[in-house]
C-alpha cells in the first residue's frame, strides 16, 4: 500500500522529534537554539549540568544510559538552602563531624538509574572539598563525606541540586536519626539457629537409623552432648523474642499465640536435657532447633519491609526545616519550632506556609489541596489570614505568625486522639491466630490433664513422659506458621500487584472491610478539571470582557471560569452586580455581560449536558462546562465494588461535581462536601460505632485523620517513593483498578489459614495419638515435625497463589 | 573409628566458619542494597593519569 502524505509527515515528524530530544533528560527540545556544538537541550539549567559535567571529565554520565538526566526546567530559588549556613540547623542532619570531616546522608528522590548511581558516586571530581560520596540505590541515600574546611554543608546541597540530584531535606530527618538496624538482630538469630539445626540433624541421624543403639555407645554419648550445647544458643538465644512476647503477652493477661509455644519449647528442651542426662534417650532437640528455625523464617518472610517506602509520615516531613525570618538586623534563618507568634517570615513561590499566619505584603495565591482537598487555589489579599499548609504559587509573600507551628490549624489535627493509638498492636490484639490459640491452649491443657488422670490409674509411671510427649507435640507452632507464611505470600503478591501494606497485621483488616469512603480530589479525579465551552465561539476581546465580570465574583464557578479563561488585563466593568445563587452581569463598554444559570442569562434553548454556567455577551450565548478528570479505572471500578461494598465519598471541594459522581456511586453512596480534615474523621468514627469496619482510600495530607481512623487507611500515591501521609497500605495509583481484587484477595487470606490450620490439627493428632498411647520415638517426631511444616509451607503459599490468580493478579514480580 | 571426633569437630569447624561469615557479611551491611551493587559493577574504572 502506498503511503499517503499524511502518513509521511507523521513520520517525518516523528523522525525529528527524536533527534530534537534534550541531550540531558530527554525532554522534547520546544527551541533549537539551546545547543553545544551538536548536542540540543531543553532549558539553560540542563545545558549547565552538561557543561559542569563535561568541564569535570564526567561525560561518561551519558554513556551509561541516554538521557539520563532530570529535567532542570524549573528552577530552584538561589538562596533556597541558605539556611544550611546556620550551624544548628546544618548540624542536625550529620550522622558524623569533627568539626571538619562531616558525613551527612540525603534522601535523593530523582535517582532512578545506574547514571545517577556513577555521577553521584563520583562527586569528589567535582569539588575537592568532597572525599567521598555512596549511594544506597534500594533506598535512593547518598552518604557523603566531606572536609568543612573545603566546602560548606550548603555548598554541597547546592552542588547537588545543580548537578539535577536535588535532595529532599524536611523537618522529619532533623528531628529523627535514622536507625536501620531494626531486624538485623532477627536476622543473626536465624543464622545462629540454621546452623545449630542443620548440625543437629547430622547427629542425630545414626540415632534414627539404628534401633537399638547400633553405633558404638560412645558415640552415641558425644552425639547427644554435642547436640544439647548445640541447643542451647537456640533456645536461649535465637528463640528469646517468643520468649518475650509471650511474657509481655502473661504480664497484660493476654495468652497469646507465643505462650503455648514457649510452653512447648521449655517442656521438650527439659525433657531432652533430662533424658540425655540420665541416658534414656536422645530427647527432641532435633525437632525443637527445627521449629524455632521454621518459626523465624515465617516471621522474617512475614515482616518483609519495603525501603524507601515510609508509612509513618505526619505533617512534619511535609513541612520545610527552616524559614527565612525577617528581623530589624536583615533576615535570619531560624528552625521552624523556633518559630514564635508575631514573628515576620518570607515565604516564596511553590513554598509552604509554615504556620497561621496574616499576610502583610503582597497577594496570596494558595493552594490547599494539602490541607482541605479543596483543588482550585485561592487569592487571598494583604491582611487576610492564612493556614499552615496552604501552598503559595505567585509572588513572594510577606507574613507575620500568629500561632506557632505545632498549635497551627492544620497540625493540631495530629492532636487528636486517633493519633495516640498504635494501630498495629490492635489489629494484632483483634488476630483470629490469637483467637484460635486461645481455644487451642484451653483444649490442649485439658487433654492433658485426661492423659494424666487415665496414666494415673492405669500406670502411674507414664504420666511423665506422655504428658511431656503431648505437650511436645501439640505445640501450634504450625498454627503460627501457617499464618506468617499465609501473610508472607499474601504480602508478596499484593505488592507485585501495587499495594504495599506497613505489615502483615493490616491483610487481616483489609479482609474484613464492609465499608469503603473516598476522598475526591487526587484520588478519584487527577489534580486539575477539564474546562470547556459550547455555542458560540469567544473572541480574545471577549474572553476578556468575562474575565473581567467573573474575576470579581467569589462563586467557585467563577473562579473556575477565571481559571479556564486565563490572564487578561483588569479594565473594570460598569453596573457590575452578583446576584446570590444566579450570577453576576456588568457591562465592558458598550456590551452587556451576564454569566450564570440559565434563567439568569435569559435563554430557554442551549445544548444540555448540565453546562455549569452560561455565558450571554448582548445577544450571544456560550455554555461553560466543567468536567471532573476522573483516574482511568475509576468509572469500572466504582461500580463494581458497590456490588459488595458501601461506599461512601468525602470531598473537601464545594459540590459542583455532585451530580456526575452520585451517578456513578450509585443512589445508596453517601456523598458529602466541604468536608474538613477533622469532619472527615469523625464521619468515620460514626460509621465505626455503627459497627462498620472502615477502609479509606485518600491520597493528601488533609486525609491524615481519616486515614489514621479507619480500620485501613490506603494512600494513594502516583509515585510510591513519594511522600505520603501515615497510612496502613500505599496504593500504586496506576494499579488503582486492581483494588477489587486485591481485596478479595485479602479476604481469602483468613480461608487459607483456616485451611492450613485444619491440616495441622490432623498431623497434630496423628502425633497425639501416638503419644497418648506412649510410643513417640524421637524418630517419628523427627519425621512428622519436617513434613507437617512443609505441607504448611506448600499450602499456604500455592493456596495464595491460586487465589491471587483467580482474582485476576499477576504472580510475576517487578 | 576414633577418626569420627576428628571428622565431626572437623565438620562443626568448618559449618561455625560459614555461620561467621554470614553474621559478618549482615554486620558489614551487604543485604542493604541489593541493586547498587549489581549497577556498579557496570562502571567502568577511572582510566589511569598519565
Amino acid at each position: 500500500m502506498p503511503i499517503t502524505d499524511t502518513e509521511r509527515k507523521t513520520i517525518i515528524i516523528r523522525k525529528e522529534e527524536k533527534d530534537h530530544n534534550c541531550y540531558h533528560c530527554g525532554t522534547p527540545c520546544i527551541t533549537n537554539s539551546i545547543a553545544i556544538d551538536d548536542k540540543l537541550f531543553c532549558c539553560e539549567g540542563c545545558k549547565l549540568v552538561f557543561e559542569i559535567l563535561n568541564e569535570n571529565g564526567l561525560c561518561d554520565y551519558y554513556k551509561l544510559q541516554s538521557h539520563p538526566g532530570l529535567s532542570q526546567i524549573k528552577p530552584t530559588r538561589n538562596d533556597k538552602y541558605a539556611y544550611l549556613d546556620n550551624e544548628a540547623i546544618a548540624s542536625k542532619l550529620y550522622s558524623f563531624t569533627d568539626g571538619n570531616n562531616t558525613v551527612v546522608t540525603f534522601y535523593i528522590p530523582g535517582v532512578h538509574c545506574a547514571s545517577c548511581m556513577w555521577l553521584l558516586e563520583h562527586m569528589h571530581k567535582l569539588n575537592e572539598g568532597i572525599v567521598e560520596s555512596r549511594l544506597n540505590f534500594t533506598s535512593k541515600e547518598v552518604t557523603i563525606r566531606y572536609s568543612q574546611n573545603k566546602i560548606s554543608t550548603r555548598q554541597v546541597v547546592e552542588l547537588l541540586t545543580t548537578i539535577g540530584y536535588e535532595p529532599y531535606i524536611s523537618l522529619d530527618d532533623a528531628e529523627r536519626k535514622l536507625s536501620r538496624n531494626y531486624n538485623k538482630q532477627r536476622i543473626y538469630k536465624l543464622g545462629v539457629a540454621g546452623f545449630c539445626f542443620g548440625n543437629i540433624m547430622l547427629m542425630s541421624f545414626p540415632e534414627y537409623l539404628s534401633t537399638d543403639l547400633g553405633i558404638e555407645h560412645q558415640y552415641a554419648f558425644l552425639f547427644r552432648i554435642l547436640n544439647l550445647v548445640l541447643a542451647l544458643p537456640v533456645f536461649f538465644y535465637s528463640a528469646s523474642e517468643f520468649f518475650a512476647s509471650a511474657w509481655a503477652g502473661l504480664k497484660q493477661k493476654i495468652l497469646n499465640i507465643d505462650a503455648p509455644i514457649v510452653l512447648a519449647l521449655i517442656i521438650t528442651f527439659s525433657r531432652s536435657i533430662y533424658e540425655i542426662a540420665t541416658n534414656t534417650g536422645s530427647g527432641y532437640l532435633d525437632s525443637m532447633t527445627g521449629i524455632v528455625f521454621f518459626m523465624l523464617i515465617g516471621r522474617i518472610v512475614q515482616e518483609r519491609t519495603y525501603q524507601s517506602i515510609s508509612f509513618h509520615r505526619d505533617y512534619k516531613s511535609y513541612f520545610p526545616i527552616a524559614v527565612n525570618v525577617v528581623t530589624p538586623t536583615g533576615i535570619e534563618t531560624r528552625n521552624l519550632q523556633d518559630l514564635k507568634e508575631r514573628d515576620i517570615v518570607e515565604v516564596y513561590n511553590e513554598e509552604l506556609i509554615p504556620a497561621d499566619a496574616i499576610i502583610i505584603k503582597g497577594t496570596g495565591r494558595v493552594d490547599y489541596s494539602f490541607v482541605t482537598g479543596e483543588s482550585e487555589p485561592v487569592t487571598i489579599e494583604t491582611g487576610k489570614m492564612l493556614y499552615a499548609g496552604g501552598r503559595q504559587k505567585g509572588e513572594k509573600l510577606v507574613v507575620q505568625v500568629l500561632k506557632p507551628v505545632a498549635a497551627s490549624y492544620l497540625t493540631s489535627l495530629w492532636n487528636h486522639n486517633a493519633f495516640t493509638k498504635d494501630k498495629a498492636d490492635n489489629n494484632n490484639r483483634d488476630s483470629i491466630i490469637h483467637k484460635l490459640s486461645k481455644y487451642f491452649t484451653v483444649i490442649l491443657m485439658g487433654m492433658a490433664a485426661v492423659t494424666a488422670v487415665y496414666w494415673a490409674i492405669n500406670d502411674p509411671a507414664k504420666i511423665l513422659p506422655s504428658v511431656s510427649a503431648m505437650l511436645i507435640v501439640a505445640c501450634p507452632c504450625a498454627l503460627l506458621l501457617a499464618a506468617t507464611y499465609t501473610n508472607g505470600n499474601l504480602l508478596r503478591i499484593l505488592s507485585d500487584n501495587g499495594l504495599y501494606l506497613r505489615d502483615a497485621t493490616v491483610i487481616e483488616q483489609l479482609g474484613n472491610i464492609d465499608h469503603i469512603v473516598f476522598d475526591k480530589t487526587g484520588t478519584l479525579t487527577q489534580d486539575s478539571n477539564r474546562y470547556s465551552f459550547k455555542g458560540h465561539q469567544l473572541s480574545v476581546e471577549e474572553k476578556g470582557w468575562v474575565y473581567n465580570i467573573a474575576a470579581h465574583s467569589s462563586h467557585p464557578y467563577s473562579k473556575a471560569l477565571v481559571n479556564a479563561l486565563g490572564i487578561y488585563p483588569a479594565s473594570g466593568a460598569d453596573g457590575w452586580e452578583e446576584i446570590a445563587g444566579k450570577g453576576v452581569k456588568g457591562r465592558v463598554g458598550a456590551n452587556s455581560i451576564w454569566v450564570g444559570s440559565k434563567a439568569f442569562v435569559g435563554i430557554d434553548d442551549m445544548p444540555d449536558g448540565q453546562p455549569a454556567a452560561y455565558i450571554r455577551i448582548n445577544e450571544e450565548v456560550t455554555a461553560f462546562y466543567i468536567t471532573p478528570v476522573f483516574r482511568e479505572s475509576i468509572p469500572q471500578m466504582v461500580p463494581l465494588l458497590a456490588q459488595d461494598y458501601e461506599l461512601s465519598l468525602l470531598s473537601g471541594d464545594n459540590n459542583r461535581q455532585e451530580k456526575t459522581l452520585q451517578e456513578l456511586f450509585g443512589r445508596k453512596s453517601v456523598l458529602l462536601f466541604e468536608q474538613k480534615p477533622l469532619d472527615k474523621l469523625t464521619y468515620i468514627e460514626h460509621l465505626q460505632q455503627a459497627n462498620h469496619k472502615v477502609l479509606m482510600v485518600g491520597d493528601g495530607l488533609n486525609d491524615a485523620g481519616a486515614l489514621q481512623q479507619s480500620n485501613v487507611g490506603i494512600t494513594l500515591a502516583d509515585d510510591i517513593n513519594n511522600f505520603t501521609p501515615s497510612c496502613d497500605a500505599i496504593l500504586d495509583a496506576g494499579q488503582f483498578g486492581k483494588l477489587p481484587s486485591l481485596l478479595k484477595l485479602a479476604r481469602s487470606g483468613r480461608y487459607i489459614i483456616y485451611f492450613s490450620f485444619i491440616i495441622s490439627i490432623l498431623y497434630n493428632l496423628v502425633g497425639l495419638g501416638i503419644s497418648m498411647t506412649g510410643n513417640m520415638s524421637p524418630m517419628i517426631a523427627a519425621i512428622l515435625m519436617p513434613l507437617s511444616t512443609l505441607t504448611i509451607v506448600l499450602v499456604t503459599t500455592g493456596a495464595g497463589s491460586l487465589m491471587g490468580l483467580r482474582a485476576g493478579l499477576s504472580l510475576k514480580s517487578k | 573409628m576414633s577418626v569420627l571426633y576428628i571428622l565431626v569437630l572437623a565438620s562443626i569447624a568448618v559449618a561455625a566458619f560459614f555461620l561467621a561469615a554470614y553474621v559478618w557479611s549482615v554486620r558489614n551491611d551487604q543485604f542493604e542494597d541489593n541493586k547498587g551493587a549489581a549497577l556498579r559493577m557496570l562502571q567502568d574504572d577511572e582510566p589511569t593519569k598519565q
